[in-house]
């Protein structure tokens, strides 16, 4: 096999979800857009494939004519990953994603997500690990998000979860990556692919997963609260690829405390004899 | 035991949908309700008394008194 093949197959190498391929390893959330064309032209940039939304109560009798999220992202064209966004209880993330899975035509891809408290949205592992038990045992496609406890990523792959998706830092609070170490532990352990999901702020913070061996990365509100969201989904495109890009090509080792001409010793200018 | 109230010379049925009371003819289903609402034809998904209603299901459904109705959709969301 000559080089360009090789370098065109590895440009290629699609992202694989529960036995499907995706090109793009950039999966986008939907909320805190101003309005769905907005959110529509930001997934656009995003190049995003698969987009998560959230399941609510229809407003009855109010504005029965208002576009619908699925007519601006259609699941026609798009993956639509339903979540349980909201959920603190084993049972109630069931339940939604059971209602999803009806909205849906019977897809059961989900984003599993059972939040701890209000205030810090953390996962409640017991309660998802509880919830992941019965969804697979139901025939759902679990992607699952938790925190960077490589143990419980363990467990829930056991479990049969499709992807494993540990959160960077805090819901929305774009910290970035807070525990590199962690992460690569958990990539190290997985036969699935690890998405970071939540606490991505900016496009670095993509590079950086990506770099560390994630398979993917899901955001929102690195994108949707953005001075200008769209600028950011196409950065957030290139950070993505770069950062894949980076991890395949393997890095330089680190030579610490001590530095080495990137330019030949040899055939140096002797210095001027006064 | 509740029975069908009676509001002029009308009975009707009380149900709760998404948590507001909405009274509609004893006899009507779910097909009938959801075109009440404006939602017929709509991508939505409905529970009653915690039970899933399949799509397929909504003619023929029939409401009864102190049904609790769940009707959702796709928002956006992370």
């Amino acid at each position: 096999m000559n080089a360009p093949t090789r370098l065109a197959e590895q440009l290629a190498d699609p992202l694989r979800i529960a036995g499907r391929a995706y090109r793009s390893r950039l999966l986008i959330g939907t909320g805190k857009y101003r309005d769905f064309d907005e959110t529509r032209r930001a997934v656009e940039a995003s190049g995003a494939e698969i987009v998560t939304v959230a399941i609510r109560r229809t407003n009855i009798g109010q504005n029965t004519d208002e576009p619908s999220l699925l007519e601006a992202l259609p699941p026609s064209r798009y993956t639509i990953l339903p979540n349980t966004a909201g959920c603190y209880s084993a049972e109630d993330a069931v339940r939604t994603l059971r209602l999803a899975r009806e909205l849906l035509d019977g897809h059961d891809l989900v984003k599993l997500e059972v939040l701890g408290d209000p205030d810090t949205l953390y996962p409640n592992v017991i309660e998802t690990l509880k919830a992941a038990e019965t969804l697979v045992r139901d025939g759902f496609k679990v992607m699952v998000y938790t925190s960077d406890d490589p143990i419980v990523a363990r467990q829930l792959e056991n479990i049969g979860c499709v992807a494993i998706m540990p959160l960077a830092s805090l819901i929305g609070s774009g910290m970035g990556i807070l525990n590199p170490w962690n992460l690569e532990l958990i990539i190290g352990n997985a036969k699935v692919p690890v998405v970071v999901d939540a606490g991505v702020g900016t496009a670095s913070d993509a590079a950086v997963a990506m770099e560390l061996g994630c398979d993917a990365v899901l955001m929102n509100t690195a994108v949707a609260k953005a001075q200008n969201p769209l600028l950011m989904a196409q950065a957030m495109k290139k950070a993505v690829e770069a950062g894949r890009e980076a991890f395949l090509a393997g890095r330089m080792p680190k030579k610490l405390y001590s530095a080495s001409p990137s330019s030949p010793a040899a055939g140096l200018i002797p210095p001027k004899v006064a | 035991m509740i029975y069908p109230r009676v509001i002029g010379v009308f009975k009707v049925i009380q149900l709760s949908v998404n948590g507001q009371i909405q009274r509609v003819e004893p006899g009507v289903d779910l097909a009938r309700l959801l075109e009440k609402l404006e939602l017929s034809g709509k991508r939505v998904a409905v529970e009653m008394n915690g039970e899933i209603v399949p799509r397929s299901r909504y003619a023929g459904t029939r409401l009864t008194e102190g049904d609790a109705l769940e009707i959702v959709v796709a928002v956006g969301g992370g």
